[in-house]
């Protein structure tokens, strides 16, 4: 158990630059073999989000190419497999609580998207 | 011609104008207001500080009164009535004589008499100009104190509160709205109200208001009971006196407390003058609401008239959302009435209050409170104004719902009679006529009877109504799209062909509330792409679109695509038919042979389809529009060219129709099919669309469909040439893509259409809506303004930057794993799939 005393650092990675996002709409990223579904809604606050990619209903890399929009005042996008809902926020799937994707911290700064890790 | 003067513009003097002008009497008519603007929306004068102008709130315009023939001078006060020469003489002198005289001058806020309510930070509430000067007061100060805490102060508050003060409601009585609620609906008013930052005083009598010496603030207010508040300003908004000194000089009777009294004709005692609205006592009683000062308005304008309208007092229920609690009382509040039984439900978690009060044989509701949650108000209102006997246990008709046995009150169960919209007085009966009549859609009726575009408040209740004479007539029920919009499709169609909307943002921000979903955002793209026919992919409209639309290509269940390029009627060269086989082998892609006379090319990766699509486009291909909601495929036999029983060249007519209708968008997707005899090989009874050759021209046959559901189509004109039928066809289309509900085929739309197919054939062929023309025209803009939109795509480098699998790297999406099955390759099982992946790790 030597890494134990090792001090864990927060740390973020560029994804990649505001020219990349599509207002309104998703796009994919890749960290270490992970996908992350990043969308950009450029009237709402904060402005990016981003949720992993796979759709566990649908069982394929999908998520960033669903639509998105709100359910009740929450931010989703639905799936274009099978139209179900996630929450933006916290990867909730709204039309089954037994699934969800995972949520990430993204930011926006000085025109870059920054993925927290 | 008979001349009337009406004094004062307010609400109730300005309807007063316009039922004059919009009645068959002829009169010439003089308006004189004394404030300096025509008539405007006074009960809503607090949103001029939450962003509306005065303008916003503005009812009429000197130039529309001038448009109406109406002679108005404003700034000017009548000073005198001479009621033997009948002549007005206003302040600055002008005299203007009357055969009929209506006084409308309203009324004035009570400031209570109190030393020190002469200082200058003391203010009133009442006026556009009022606003002005608690504006003025407000700057760079910090505490303003309403005195009242009535309706009117409530309202008051909320405008102080909107310019940043911290805000004080300062009450004689030991309660909010002690008129219109209990004490505990009051209770839960003030709970809630403070838990907006509003500080309410009760019990408060003022004896004096004096400057403050050590000034922090300007003033000091000292109580009876020996407390004090300090405060910058002060606004007296503690109710209303009747306006009557006019008449009081003229010797017109008038109430002990004010008010001049007026018969059911609102006649005053002189029989030449009138009196309307809140300056009118009518049986020993001031109405200070707008909508029994209209029915006042509407009584006086009858009796110049051939019909006479009685006032009989009115109903003063009342719902509201003060400082955005929403507050409803009706009838008895309080339970005065003797042996009468009280209900009472409370909710301290979320704040809300109900109460009902019943007769004593529990048959009738008597009165209602309401705090926080005013859903119930309609059908309440309903029970106590139609005295309808109320259900066995009528607590049920304030406790929450559950599920199963929410006490609605059915529409079927009110009167003809039962007013539904008071601000128009609009009657169920009033809407039953309006459906009689053909206007069968909410947005129909709204606008036909113009209920429910006052306040707003009885919204609900209207929609059950229409609901439920549509159900009654075995029309099916039009619901709310989604959250988001309360239309149907073809409502959302109309609004954005009337406003001529071009944007999602537009059409949410004036229609709609919140964000938009994926049901509502691709109707609304579709309907945009039908009317204005832009490129789907335009920056405004890509969020619209399904990712099929957005991809050009149809996503697969292992989030692939599929491509289909076109083939009009399904005839291609030898050389297109290679360099499909060619580009499906370069990429690995599936391919079949589709029903509609295509070639499918499966399992392209996102990143691909550019590419794909660059190498078909080179090859002379078009996309299929298989994606989208739009025309597939017109399928067609050889025809007459090749085949010995065909009579006309059915190819050349499919590739005709398919290049003039392809890429419209539609409510849903169509197809089509040209057979070049009876023998009907393309097997168009079966389409949306189908023609058929006979020897002299063709057959049209329409709304069939396959599928899940078969229908046959109908028969719709024969014998048609080629003209003509292009030209049924155009209206058709456009007809269904006005008129269907999202996702709606042809075979259902017109399964749901009133009077069937012969409606249809009239509309299309005898042009009875006379919109033939338009209808044509606007499928002639579609057709011209065509684009292939892979070609458009391919060609534009930003646009091509979605189809990145990924955005920081070139990699692809290594989990999408394809096995070869008959020597093609096909997504792996999610079994497979897993041994793959696993054997690759």
């Amino acid at each position: 158990m030597t890494n134990t005393q090792q001090a864990i650092e927060p740390q973020t990675i560029t994804l990649c630059g505001l020219s990349d996002l599509i207002p309104n709409s998703g796009i994919c990223a890749e960290v270490d073999g992970q996908q992350i579904a990043l969308f950009y809604l450029p009237s709402e606050t904060p402005q990016v989000y981003a949720i992993g990619n796979w759709d566990p209903i649908g069982k394929a890399h999908v998520l960033s190419r669903g639509m998105v929009g709100d359910i009740g005042g929450k931010l989703v996008v639905a799936s274009p497999l099978y139209k179900q809902h996630f929450d933006l926020l916290t990867g909730e799937c709204l039309e089954n609580d037994q699934v969800s994707v995972s949520a990430f911290s993204v930011s926006l700064v000085d025109d870059q998207v920054l993925l927290s890790l | 011609m008979l001349k009337v003067v009406v004094v004062g513009n307010g609400m109730v003097g300005h309807h007063y104008v316009e039922q004059l002008v919009a009645s068959e009497i002829e009169a010439h008519i003089t308006v004189i207001g004394g404030e300096t603007r025509p008539a405007y929306d006074r009960v809503h004068l607090s949103e001029v500080f939450s962003g509306r102008t005065p303008e916003d709130l503005a009812m009429t315009t000197r130039d529309h009164y001038r448009e109406l023939g109406v002679e108005a001078h404003f700034g000017d006060f009548v000073a005198s009535i001479d009621r033997d020469n009948k002549i007005v003489t206003t302040e600055s002198g002008k005299e203007y004589a009357y055969d009929k005289l209506v006084l409308a001058t309203g009324s004035y806020p009570f400031v209570p008499p109190v030393k020190g309510n002469d200082l200058e930070p003391c203010l009133v509430y009442r006026t556009i100009d009022d606003l002005g000067m608690i504006q003025a007061q407000a700057k760079d100060r910090k505490i303003g104190v309403v005195v009242g805490g009535g309706l009117l102060g409530l309202e008051c508050a909320n405008a102080v509160k909107n310019l940043g003060l911290e805000t004080h409601v300062v009450e004689f009585a030991p309660g909010l709205m002690g008129v219109q609620l209990d004490n505990g609906g009051s209770a839960m008013l003030r709970r809630k109200i403070e838990a907006l930052g509003v500080q309410v005083h009760t019990s408060k009598a003022t004896q004096v208001i004096e400057e403050n010496s050590d000034g922090d603030t300007r003033l000091v207010m000292q109580f009876a009971d020996g407390g004090s508040l300090a405060t910058d300003m002060i606004v007296f908004s503690a109710g209303i006196r009747p306006y009557d000194q006019l008449a009081r000089d003229c010797g017109l009777t008038v109430g002990e407390r004010g008010g001049i009294e007026v018969d059911y004709h609102c006649k005053t005692s002189d029989s030449d003058i009138f009196a309307i609205g809140e300056c009118a006592l009518f049986g020993g009683r001031i109405f200070g609401l707008v909508a029994p000062g209209y029915r006042m308005a509407e009584a006086a304008v009858s009796q110049l008239g051939n019909d006479s309208v009685a006032f009989q007092g009115a109903d003063m229920s009342t719902k509201l959302k003060l400082l955005g609690v929403d507050v409803g009382s009706i009838g008895d509040a309080h339970g005065k009435e003797e042996g009468s039984v009280a209900y009472t439900f409370s909710d301290e978690r979320i704040d809300v209050y109900k109460r009902l009060i019943v007769s004593a044989d529990g048959k009738k509701l008597l009165g209602a409170v309401l705090v926080g949650d005013c859903s119930d108000y309609d059908t309440l209102l309903q029970y106590f104004l139609n005295g309808i006997d109320l259900p066995a246990d009528p607590q049920t008709l304030i406790l929450p719902y559950n599920a199963g046995e929410a006490p609605a009150l059915g529409a079927a169960a009110l009167p003809a009679t039962a007013t539904i919209c008071s601000c128009h007085n609009v009657s169920k009966g009033d809407i039953v006529s309006a459906m009689d009549a053909g206007f069968c859609s909410l947005a129909e009726v709204k606008a036909e009877t113009a209920a429910s575009t006052g306040c707003g408040g009885c919204t609900a209740l209207l929609k059950n109504i229409v609901d439920d004479e549509m159900a009654a007539r075995g029309l099916e029920v039009n619901t709310a799209m989604c959250e988001h919009f309360n239309f149907t499709r073809q409502e959302m169609f109309h609004v954005i062909k009337v406003e001529s909307i071009k944007s999602f943002e537009e059409l949410i921000e004036k229609h709609g509330t919140g964000r938009g979903c994926d049901i509502c955002k691709p109707t609304a793209g579709s309907i945009l792409a039908s009317l204005w026919n832009d490129y789907v992919l335009e920056d405004k409209h890509v969020g619209l679109q399904d990712t099929n639309d957005t991809f050009l290509a149809n996503m697969q269940k292992n989030g692939t695509y599929s491509v289909v390029p076109r083939i009009p009627g399904g005839e291609i060269t030898p050389d297109k038919l290679i360099v499909l086989g060619q580009v499906a082998k370069k990429y690995q892609l599936y391919t079949k042979i589709t029903g509609a006379q295509r070639v499918d090319l499966f399992g392209a990766r996102v990143q691909h389809l550019p590419a794909i699509w660059e190498e078909l486009i080179e090859a002379g291909f078009e996309t299929g529009h298989a994606y989208g909601k739009a025309l597939r495929t017109v399928k067609s036999c050889v025809g007459s060219t090749w085949c010995r029983y065909g009579v006309q060249d059915s190819v050349a007519m499919a590739l005709y129709v398919e290049n003039r209708y392809k890429g419209l968008r539609s409510p849903h997707k169509f197809k089509s099919a040209v057979s070049g005899c009876t023998r009907e090989c393309a097997e168009a009874q079966s389409k949306d669309f189908g023609i058929i050759a006979t020897e002299n021209g063709w057959n049209l046959f329409v709304c069939g469909n396959g599928g899940m559901k078969p229908r046959h189509a109908d028969l719709f004109a024969t014998d048609l040439d080629d003209e003509t039928l292009i030209k049924y066809i155009d209206r058709f289309l456009m007809f269904y893509v006005r008129t269907a509900d999202r996702l709606q085929r042809t075979s259902v739309w017109m399964d749901n259409l009133e009077g069937g197919l012969e409606y249809l054939q009239k509309v299309v062929i005898e042009d009875s809506l006379g919109i033939g023309a338009e209808l044509e025209d606007q499928m002639n803009n579609i057709v011209d303004t065509y684009q292939c939109e892979w070609k458009t795509t391919i060609e534009d480098p930003e646009k091509l930057k979605r189809f990145r699998q990924f955005v920081n790297s070139e990699a692809e999406d290594r989990e999408i794993i394809f096995v070869e099955e008959r020597g093609q390759p096909r997504p792996a099982t999610e079994e497979e799939r897993q041994q793959i992946l696993a054997k690759s790790a």
